[in-house]
């Protein structure tokens, strides 16, 4: 599903003094099979504009499509949306509520499916379990308050990817973890992009992690979308990030430097492709062969 | 004096737990340093944090601040007056609705005469850079603001060690770096004790002195360059390297004569200096 | 959104009403509440109301703002409103206009409704005055100096004034806390609008339980903060505020005895609510 927003706005709490305009006209359009970057402040609307994507937020101002589906027309099945277009809140752990892991998990296809035979829902409740690398047997009788932070962030994963949205969207997948946590759930994102939905699209105040991460990305400030391009040209605009507040990859910072000192390097600044880009202008300056 | 020593200490939840949380700990921690705390979530970090001040008193083992054992309940209050500790939530620390009477909270609850709090609540808002806010409500602050105003808060009892358990997990990069910035003139200007557990490797960088934790265990303890060019052992306890001394590391394996970086700056002078060698 | 514009009320600037010792202001909010309903014919109550409006004046809250706070309890005051007009009895003879087996309308009941609904639209207006121009810790403070007389029948004064304190203070939190999880919830296909009382009431754990489970670590975290903080109780402890008694609070008092003096001469002069009756009806 292609995702297509023109001129979006949205204000909260309009005609009151506490009135602010989040959106200011959003233009965007991310592919399907993309795994996407949204990049920007606290407050640039970068969270507003994703809980538009399954219709968490109503539309107000603009155009919005998601596949097929036309979020501006009032007879837009919302329910069926929001099982294509999965969402993962900041900190999904804290939403864990049922007495045991598979009840949890199986709430949405409840909720989706009223139909859906307890066979199948468990079946598919098996699934996804595995599919976020949890033991199923292990954890499906557990209480959701008995498993360690990290296993309850995958529980909640699960539970929203368990009715296979084409479209998952994440805030902040890796906040609060430690770096090992973090790497581990990035890579779990890539198993479930590669495996189960089509499209991923995560926000994120780490521009490490978005380099190393995303086929495309948008930066967000103050209500628009200022830069939409693959991380590689984005990085390159490291001055632009800078002078709106923002971070840039330690490999940016670094290429920066080295371009105040004359040297240019042509890379994606990912680490990987930063370290052989490095290492190839080196050996083609005849470096290495001294020894 | 030592300002912090740990003699053998050995702390466990509930008996019935499998493992120590902190298991025999030995360390002691001079006035005016600077010490990152490192290790993975249930490293046992957390928990040596609140054993400095007295919120958990060893199981085995002694703990002093200043000279003064934290299992003596008459030493207490001195305790926590002497060692200020910020936590991670940045909504789950603040009592009032408005920040001064919340930076105010800790001199009232010591009893600092009214006239004297004042004066406080001017000298932690300016050190945290938010007298600005003085009249607002915190939870109109972004997370940043909301940490600086509980450093604030335990600025205004005077203490001489700052603890900040993951203060900045929860954090924006911005966020993080205010609340690093502050941290940091608190140590170099007052010459405050500073203890700070974190899982960001960077943060580290910024500390004399780096303590890794594994299984409740002391298992590296050294300068932070010297405790980030041991990678092997790092990796083994389940850390990682900062993301420019990975790639230091990696240029040198390529051949490349550079030395470990740890910032990106020092690691474009490195690899400057190594092209401009040829 | 659940967001701060229903609770918190309180409206930030600088005025004359804003400027008074919150005790001063409760005592008048009291003295204001008996006012109304000492008020007993239509000239009092005018009083009362030309009253407010010099309040609502003074404390620079725009009326819209005001009004709002009523709009909260319309429902309320029109409901009551109707029982009123139709179930008013009296052992009175009542002067009848309508009647159809148990119900009926009197001009007695017009007026009472009236006086009723009347009476309730202003005690709203008054108390959302206080609320909107005196913070949640100057009201805490207030209430808590007001009953320190209570600490003599060993009432723990100081610790319900802090219990209310950190209560108001972590409304908006668990509000936005409230929000999060009803979308992560929504996004997970709950559906919180439709269906019977029953099918709603049980739509409901899924958010009560994450919040109560979040509560409690708020709690937790809390109570470490405060003791690290070295709270131990009351005892030893001093406070940063001062309420200060001004001119302000002089005048504003002044104010309201003679407010309530001249309810109780109109009411004593120009005769009860019903008189008016005489006006309409033979």
């Amino acid at each position: 599903m292609r995702i297509v927003a023109k001129d979006l706005t949205y204000t909260y709490n309009p005609k009151s003094p506490f009135a602010s305009q989040a959106l200011k006209g959003v233009d965007i359009v991310i592919e399907e099979g993309e795994f996407f970057g949204i990049i920007g402040h606290t407050g640039s609307g970068k969270s507003t504009f994703v809980q538009h994507l399954n219709a968490l937020i109503k539309l107000t101002g603009g155009s919005l499509t998601v596949g097929d589906y036309d979020l501006s027309d009032k007879k837009c099945k919302f329910l069926e949306l929001r099982s294509k277009v999965g969402m993962v809140f900041q900190y999904p752990e804290y939403q864990l509520f049922a007495e045991t892991v598979e009840k949890d998990v199986m709430f949405g296809l409840k909720n989706f499916h009223k139909g859906m035979a307890e066979e199948e829902m468990k079946a598919a409740v098996k699934e996804a379990i595995g599919r976020v690398d949890l033991d199923y047997e292990d954890v499906k009788d557990k209480s959701p308050f008995e498993l360690s932070g990290g296993q309850r962030r995958r529980v909640a994963i699960a539970g929203v990817i368990v009715t296979r949205p084409e479209i998952l969207i994440l805030d902040e997948p890796a906040a609060g973890l430690d770096p090992l946590g973090k790497k581990e759930i990035m890579q779990l994102l890539h198993a479930i992009h590669g495996s189960w939905c089509k499209t991923v699209v995560i926000v994120s105040h780490d521009m490490d992690e978005i380099a190393e991460n995303c086929t495309r990305a948008a930066v967000f400030s103050e209500g628009k979308v200022v830069m939409e391009d693959t991380p590689a040209e984005i990085f390159k605009r490291s001055d632009e990030l800078i002078s709106l507040g923002l971070d840039i990859p330690v490999t940016a910072k670094c290429a920066r430097v080295m371009k105040e000192r004359g040297i240019e390097i042509d890379t994606d600044f990912t680490c990987d492709d930063f370290i052989a880009k490095t290492l190839a202008l080196w050996k083609g300056q005849g470096g290495g062969n001294a020894q | 004096m030592e300002a912090v020593t740990f003699e053998n200490v050995k702390f466990i939840y509930r008996e019935d737990d499998p493992a120590y949380a902190v298991n025999g700990v030995s360390l002691s921690i001079g006035e005016g340093q600077f010490v990152a705390v490192l290790g993975r979530n249930g490293s046992g970090k957390s928990t040596l944090a609140k054993l400095i001040n007295a919120l958990l008193t060893p199981t085995e083992g002694k703990v002093t601040v200043f000279g003064m054992d934290t299992a003596d309940a008459k030493q207490t209050f001195e305790i926590r007056k002497s060692a200020g500790m910020v936590f991670q939530n940045p909504d789950n620390q603040t009592v009032a609705s408005i920040v001064e009477d919340d930076v105010a909270f800790g001199p009232e609850n010591i009893g600092v005469p009214r006239e004297e709090i004042g004066k406080r609540i001017d000298f932690a808002l300016d050190a945290v850079g938010m007298q600005a806010f003085r009249h607002s409500t915190p939870s109109r602050l972004s997370g940043g603001q909301k940490q600086r105003i509980a450093i604030a808060g335990v600025l205004a009892i005077m203490p001489k060690i700052m603890i900040l358990d993951e203060s900045t997990a929860m954090l924006d990069p911005k966020g993080r770096r205010e609340v690093m910035d502050v941290i940091k003139k608190l140590n170099k200007d007052r010459g405050m004790t500073v203890i700070l557990i974190t899982h960001f490797m960077e943060e580290a960088l910024e500390a004399d002195r780096a303590i890794v934790m594994h299984r409740g265990e002391v298992v590296m303890d050294a300068a932070p360059e010297e405790v980030f060019s041991r990678s092997e052992e790092l990796e083994a306890y389940n850390l990682t390297l900062p993301r420019a001394a990975y790639i230091s590391k990696k240029l040198a394996e390529g051949g490349m004569p550079v030395k470990g970086a740890f910032n990106a700056e020092e690691l474009a002078e490195e690899i400057c200096a190594s092209l401009q060698k040829i | 959104m659940l967001n701060d514009v229903t609770f918190g009320q309180y409206y930030p600037t600088k005025s004359f009403v804003h400027n008074m010792d919150p005790r001063a202001k409760i005592v008048f909010i009291i003295a204001y509440i008996v006012a109304i309903f000492l008020a007993d014919n239509f000239f009092a109550l005018a009083a009362v109301t030309l009253f407010l409006i010099v309040a609502v004046l003074f404390s620079r809250v725009p009326f819209g703002r005001v009004l709002r706070s009523v709009k909260m309890i319309l429902f309320l005051i029109i409901f009551t409103a109707i029982l009123n007009l139709f179930f008013y009895s009296s052992s009175e003879e009542l002067h009848m206009i309508w009647e159809w087996k148990f119900i009926s309308v009197s001009w007695e009941a017009i007026i009472n409704m009236i006086f009723l609904a009347f009476r309730l639209f202003l005690l709203v207006m008054g108390t959302s005055i206080l609320t909107l121009t005196t913070t949640p810790v100057a009201l805490t403070d207030g209430i808590e100096s007001l009953l320190t007389p209570l600490k003599w029948i060993r009432l723990p004064v100081h610790e319900l004034a802090l219990i209310m304190s950190i209560a108001l203070r972590f409304i908006p939190t668990l509000m936005d806390e409230t929000n999060r999880i009803v979308a992560a919830q929504k996004a997970r296909g709950a559906n919180f609008e439709t269906g019977g009382l029953i099918k709603r009431a049980k739509a409901v754990v899924p958010i009560l339980i994450p919040l109560l489970v979040s509560a409690f670590r708020r709690a937790e975290d809390l109570g470490d903060a405060m003791d690290a903080r070295c709270y131990s109780g009351a005892k030893g402890r001093t406070k940063y505020k001062k309420l200060t008694f001004t001119w302000r609070d002089l005048i504003g008092l002044l104010l309201f005895a003679a407010l309530i003096a001249g309810v109780v001469l109109l009411n004593t002069y120009l005769g009860g609510k019903f008189e008016i009756i005489g006006y309409f009806v033979k």
